[in-house]
This record gives C-alpha cells, sequence and structure tokens, in this order.
C-alpha cells in the first residue's frame, strides 16, 4: 500500500503462520497502529472515523430493520408501525436508523467541508477526493430510497417528484423521458413494484458504499494524510504513529458526536422528520406543501431557482457533479485556505451560500424567496467556476511554515514536554 | 493483438493477422455479444408486468356529474380529470388564442401529436363540456388542486399544482409555471351518454 516498509512482527506460530498465507494482520498493523500520521491533526479531521461508524450503525440496524419491515403498497406503512409499537425495540432500532441517516449527512458534509478548507483534493489526494465524491453520491441515492420506503405521503411524493426529474428528457427526445421513467416505475405511476426495487437497492447500496470506503481508505493510505497546514511530511519528526494517538483522537471525537446523536434518538427522535410521513400514501392527494429531508434542500433550492424544467434538473446533477472536477479548478499552489487571506472570505461565503439554499429549500418559491434562491444558486456556481480558478492565480498567499512541526511546537510553548514526537 | 511472447501457429509478420489472433477476436467479440444480450433480461425486468399492462381499460358513469361538477377516478395508477365544464368555462377556454399558450400541441392520444391546443382538440369529440385528462402535472407529477369544491383553481380557473404554482384554464392547457406541457388526454371514449371507456 505505501511506500514506508512493514513493521509487523509475528508474535506465536500461528501468526507466523497465517501471515504467510494472508497478511490481513500485517496490513492492519501497518496501516491503522503504526501508520505514520501527522502530528498536527485537529478535531475536523475526526469525521472519517465517526463517518466509518455511522456506515456500520446504519447497516447494522437496517439489517435488522429488514427482518420485520413489509415492502408492499399494502403492508409497508402499516408494518412501519409494527416495528415502532409491537417489535422489542423496535422504535429504538428504526429511530436510531431514521436519525443515523440524518447524523451521516452531518457528519459527511463536514468532512467534505474540512476538505474543501485544507485543500485535501489537492494533488497527490485527487483520487481520495473522487472517491468521497462517488461515496457522496451513493449515499444520496441510499437515502432517497430509504426514506421511500417508510410510504408515507412525503415518501410517496418525493419518489414522484424526483423520479419524474427523469421526464425532462423528454425535451430533448420525445418520449425518451417517459419511457425510462417508466422503466424506473415499473408502471404508469409510483406503485408497488417501484417500492419493491427501492427496496431491493436500498439494501444493496450501503455495501457497494463500504467497497468505495475501502478503496478511498486506500488511495488515501498511498500519500498520507492531509494535514492544517497543507504542507508536506519531511520527517518522521512530522507524525505520529496513528494508534495510540488518532485511535484516543478519534474515539473521543466519536463519543461525543454519539452523545448528540443519542440526545436526538432519545430526546427528539421526529425533530428532523415531516409529520406529513406519518400519513399513509395517497397517489390521489399531493402533500400541500413537499419538502425533502433536511440534507436534500440545498440541492432542491437549486433544482427550484431555475424555471426551465430540463435545465433545472441538469443545474441540481451539476451541484455534486462538479464537485469531481474541484482538484482542477482549483489552481492555487497552496493547499490550505488557512494560508490563502483572500480566498477564505469565499470560501467562508460558500459555507454560508449552502446553508442558506438549505433554508430557501423550505420554503415555498415565490418572491424574495425565488430571488435570494437565484442569486445562492448563482454563487453556488461561481465559487467553482471563477473563484477556484481565479483566485487561485491572483492571491498571494501567506508565507507557509517551514515544516508541520514548527507551528505544533510555538503553538505548544511552555508545554514542550508534552511533544510526543520527541519523546519517541 | 498477439503477444509476442506466444509463438505463433504459422511464421507471420507483426502486422499481419494470424490465425491465432482471428481466434482472439471472434471469441471475444462472441463473449462481448452474449454479455450484452444477457444483460437485457436483467434490465427489462423492470419494465411494466403483464398484470400492470392488463389494467389497461377502466368504464366510468358519469350520468351523475351535472355541469360545474367533476369526478375524479383512477386508471392505471393515475387520477384521471373528468370535469363536466359550464358554459363559461368553455367560453373561457375558447377565448385564449391558441398561439400564445406555453404549450400549443392539444397533447391528446385520441389525436394526431400534431393537432393544436385549441379547445376543440382538448374537450371530448363532439361533447364540448366534457374534458378528460390525466390528472398528473407535467413538471415533476404532482396532483393539481381544481377537482374539489372550494379548491383554488388559479387565475384561469381551471387547476392549480400546489408544487411548484403551475397554472392550467379551463382545457386543462399549461399557462403559467414550471410545466412545459399541457395536461395529458388518455385515449378514451363515450361508449354511450352516460360511460366513457378509458383506454
Amino acid at each position: 500500500m505505501t511506500a514506508h516498509p512493514s513493521s509487523y512482527e509475528p508474535k506465536s506460530g500461528i501468526a507466523r503462520w497465517l501471515d504467510a498465507r494472508l497478511p490481513v494482520a500485517r496490513v492492519m498493523h501497518d496501516q491503522f497502529m503504526v501508520f505514520p500520521t501527522p502530528r498536527n491533526l485537529n478535531y475536523w479531521w475526526t469525521f472519517g472515523g465517526i463517518l466509518t461508524f455511522m456506515l456500520a450503525v446504519q447497516i447494522a440496524t437496517g439489517i435488522v430493520l429488514a427482518m420485520h419491515y413489509v415492502p408492499t403498497e399494502a403492508d409497508a406503512f402499516d408494518s412501519v408501525e409494527k416495528i415502532m409499537r409491537d417489535v422489542n425495540w423496535g422504535w429504538f432500532l428504526r429511530y436510531s436508523h431514521a436519525v443515523g441517516a440524518s447524523m451521516f449527512f452531518v457528519a459527511v458534509y463536514i468532512h467534505t467541508f474540512r476538505g474543501l478548507y485544507y485543500g485535501s483534493y489537492k494533488a497527490p489526494r485527487e483520487v481520495v477526493w473522487i472517491l468521497g465524491v462517488l461515496i457522496l453520491l451513493l449515499m444520496i441515492a441510499t437515502a432517497f430510497m430509504g426514506y421511500s420506503l417508510v410510504w408515507g405521503q412525503m415518501s410517496f411524493w418525493a419518489v414522484t417528484v424526483i423520479t419524474n426529474l427523469f421526464s425532462s428528457l423528454n425535451a430533448i427526445i420525445p418520449g425518451l423521458g417517459t419511457t425510462l421513467v417508466e422503466w424506473i416505475w415499473g408502471g404508469f405511476a409510483v406503485g408497488g413494484p417501484t417500492l419493491n426495487r427501492l427496496y431491493a437497492l436500498h439494501y444493496l447500496f450501503p455495501f457497494i458504499i463500504a467497497g468505495v470506503v475501502v478503496l478511498h481508505i486506500w488511495a488515501l493510505h498511498v500519500p498520507g494524510n492531509n494535514n492544517p497546514t497543507g504542507i508536506d511530511v519531511q520527517s518522521s519528526r512530522d507524525t505520529v504513529p496513528f494508534h495510540p494517538y488518532y485511535t484516543i483522537k478519534d474515539g473521543f471525537a466519536l463519543v461525543a458526536f454519539v452523545l448528540l446523536f443519542a440526545a436526538i434518538v432519545f430526546y427528539a427522535p421526529n425533530f428532523l422528520g415531516h409529520p406529513d410521513n406519518y400519513i399513509p400514501a395517497n397517489p390521489l392527494q399531493t402533500p400541500p406543501h413537499i419538502v425533502p429531508e433536511w440534507y436534500f434542500l440545498p440541492f432542491y433550492a437549486i433544482l427550484r431557482a431555475i424555471p426551465n424544467k430540463l435545465l433545472g434538473v441538469i443545474a441540481l446533477m451539476s451541484s455534486i457533479a462538479i464537485l469531481f472536477f474541484v482538484p482542477w479548478l482549483d489552481t492555487s499552489k497552496v493547499r490550505s485556505t488557512r494560508y490563502r487571506p483572500i480566498y477564505r472570505w469565499f470560501f467562508w461565503a460558500f459555507v454560508v451560500t449552502c446553508v442558506a439554499l438549505g433554508y430557501l429549500g423550505s420554503q415555498a418559491p415565490e418572491g424574495w424567496y425565488l430571488i435570494l434562491g437565484r442569486l445562492f444558486t448563482a454563487y453556488y456556481f461561481a465559487f467553482f467556476l471563477l473563484v477556484m480558478p481565479l483566485v487561485g492565480r491572483m492571491e498571494k498567499p501567506s508565507a507557509l511554515p517551514g515544516s508541520i512541526t514548527e507551528p505544533v511546537l510555538q503553538s505548544s510553548e511552555g508545554s514542550r514536554k508534552l511533544a510526543p514526537a520527541e519523546v519517541a | 493483438m498477439a503477444s509476442p511472447d506466444i509463438p505463433v501457429n504459422s511464421p507471420a509478420e507483426d502486422d499481419e493477422l494470424t490465425r491465432r489472433d482471428v481466434m482472439l477476436i471472434v471469441a471475444g467479440g462472441f463473449a462481448a455479444v452474449g454479455g450484452t444480450m444477457a444483460l437485457w433480461p436483467l434490465l427489462d425486468q423492470m419494465n411494466p408486468d403483464a398484470s400492470t399492462l392488463s389494467l389497461a381499460t377502466t368504464e366510468v358513469d358519469v350520468s351523475h356529474v351535472e355541469p360545474g361538477q367533476a369526478l375524479t377516478v383512477m386508471w392505471r395508477g393515475k387520477p384521471i380529470f373528468i370535469r363536466h365544464r359550464t358554459d363559461e368555462e368553455i367560453a373561457k377556454a375558447k377565448d385564449a388564442p391558441v398561439d400564445d399558450l406555453p404549450d400549443p400541441l392539444a397533447r391528446n392520444a385520441n389525436l394526431p401529436d400534431s393537432a393544436l391546443a385549441s379547445d376543440d382538440n382538448r374537450a371530448a369529440k363532439d361533447r364540448e363540456p366534457w374534458l378528460v385528462m390525466i390528472g398528473v402535472c407535467t413538471h415533476l407529477g404532482c396532483i393539481p388542486k381544481g377537482q374539489a369544491v372550494g379548491d383554488y383553481r388559479g387565475e384561469y380557473g381551471g387547476w392549480f399544482c400546489p408544487c411548484h404554482g403551475s397554472q392550467y384554464d379551463t382545457a386543462g392547457r399549461v399557462r403559467i409555471g414550471p410545466a412545459p406541457e399541457n395536461l395529458a388526454i388518455p385515449p378514451y371514449k363515450f361508449v354511450s351518454d352516460q360511460k366513457i371507456k378509458i383506454g
């Protein structure tokens, strides 16, 4: 995997026997125990571990929920209610799974913004970033399909609206969109066949995500972690072994994250959901105000900002697809935004834009909301297409530190005895 | 194509097609075509199945629908809007100049695709008060309001889609909003004065 030589020494006969046949213990030791990790990683770096944990939570709770859920038009909604009322611990498992999806997105958005801020997508980590965007896309698809399974009013109409996005292809080739949508539905409208296939794919996708996560970590372990300074590791003085330094740090962050997760599951499990999804799906009545789950709201606002159906769909797709090109759109020689005095303002304006689009996505697209939605949508794309290429060329970065270790020791002067790399 | 490490059957120039090359191309081509064809059942199984297709016609009794009233029935899992229009509603629909409509086509499955969206081409044949349409907004598939008494029907008095604000007139033609097409008209006919056969 990496250039550094393996330091694994099998300690027993069985370990030696296995190591010669399947060196799985060697890989774990080299990649997750002694793996040299920059000594200055802050708490924004703990979300990778949190995300891995959340994926495991979703798969574990999902598998047990699948033992009770019935994916048919007639029984889906009732089986979810049965899980809530009759199944032992069903309420806990379902709330954990539903709130877990939200927490998963909280973590993935923080993780993505961290990568954007510290330039973790820049060479030589482009493939790490691209695989990350792929995971985000798969998560979006999985969450959407999972939400449909409840078969409440919001589920049903979200599926209707989102699958109908493909009918916009009728504007390019008449009939193509309709053919495609009826293929997705397995009928002439969203119905039983649609629910059944979304269920099958919702079960499959998390395992595809797990596979891409392995590739994501593999690609990360080739160059190693980026760090808050964005400068490369120069010597072993700049790194500490992953264990115990980052297992402890990631573990502490995970405990804090799970506290928040548990607080929502136990005290406000429906806070992030929409009450209309407790009304069984009714194909004859559209709810007065269809909104997606909170984590899709910025994309929904972009879709609605464009008055043309096909162009709206193209803008929606582009808003995610554009992330794939970030490694080449950003022309800056410096990775970390910490040393980019001008770009920093544009970056935080982008964060504000994403939050604002999220708010606008929850409001009816009328009057000022629509105008603001268009302005923020324009900035969303301008950030990638104008700010990244141009500011990177024009800006004069502030002075970079000589090494990763230098600012670490400066900021901890007076408590130098704690600097671990020197002890080690 | 041939790997230089593998001895070939007949002495040949590097750029000459050998027996081994031909076999490789034929075998590879066979596998590619066969593999692609084997994918088709995996994809086509998702299309509407026989039981879904067999629900293709519905008969509706409309004898109790008075002028100004509307009826919603299901056909192929979609709502069908049947409206018995008043004289005033017909007059409003006839007043609209077809050239100014966002979608100038009738979208009527009983007429040629090129038929224009005049009120005659939208209403039932020889039964002008009757309008029969698929009640699915052509934007993103919501069900427009306007069938029930007291529903908001938009500025043109037809239907109003609550999702993204599309508005349809009293002939079901889109007048305002993101919807790209007029409400679609399914294949149907009056089998008697009281009965409509849809599909």
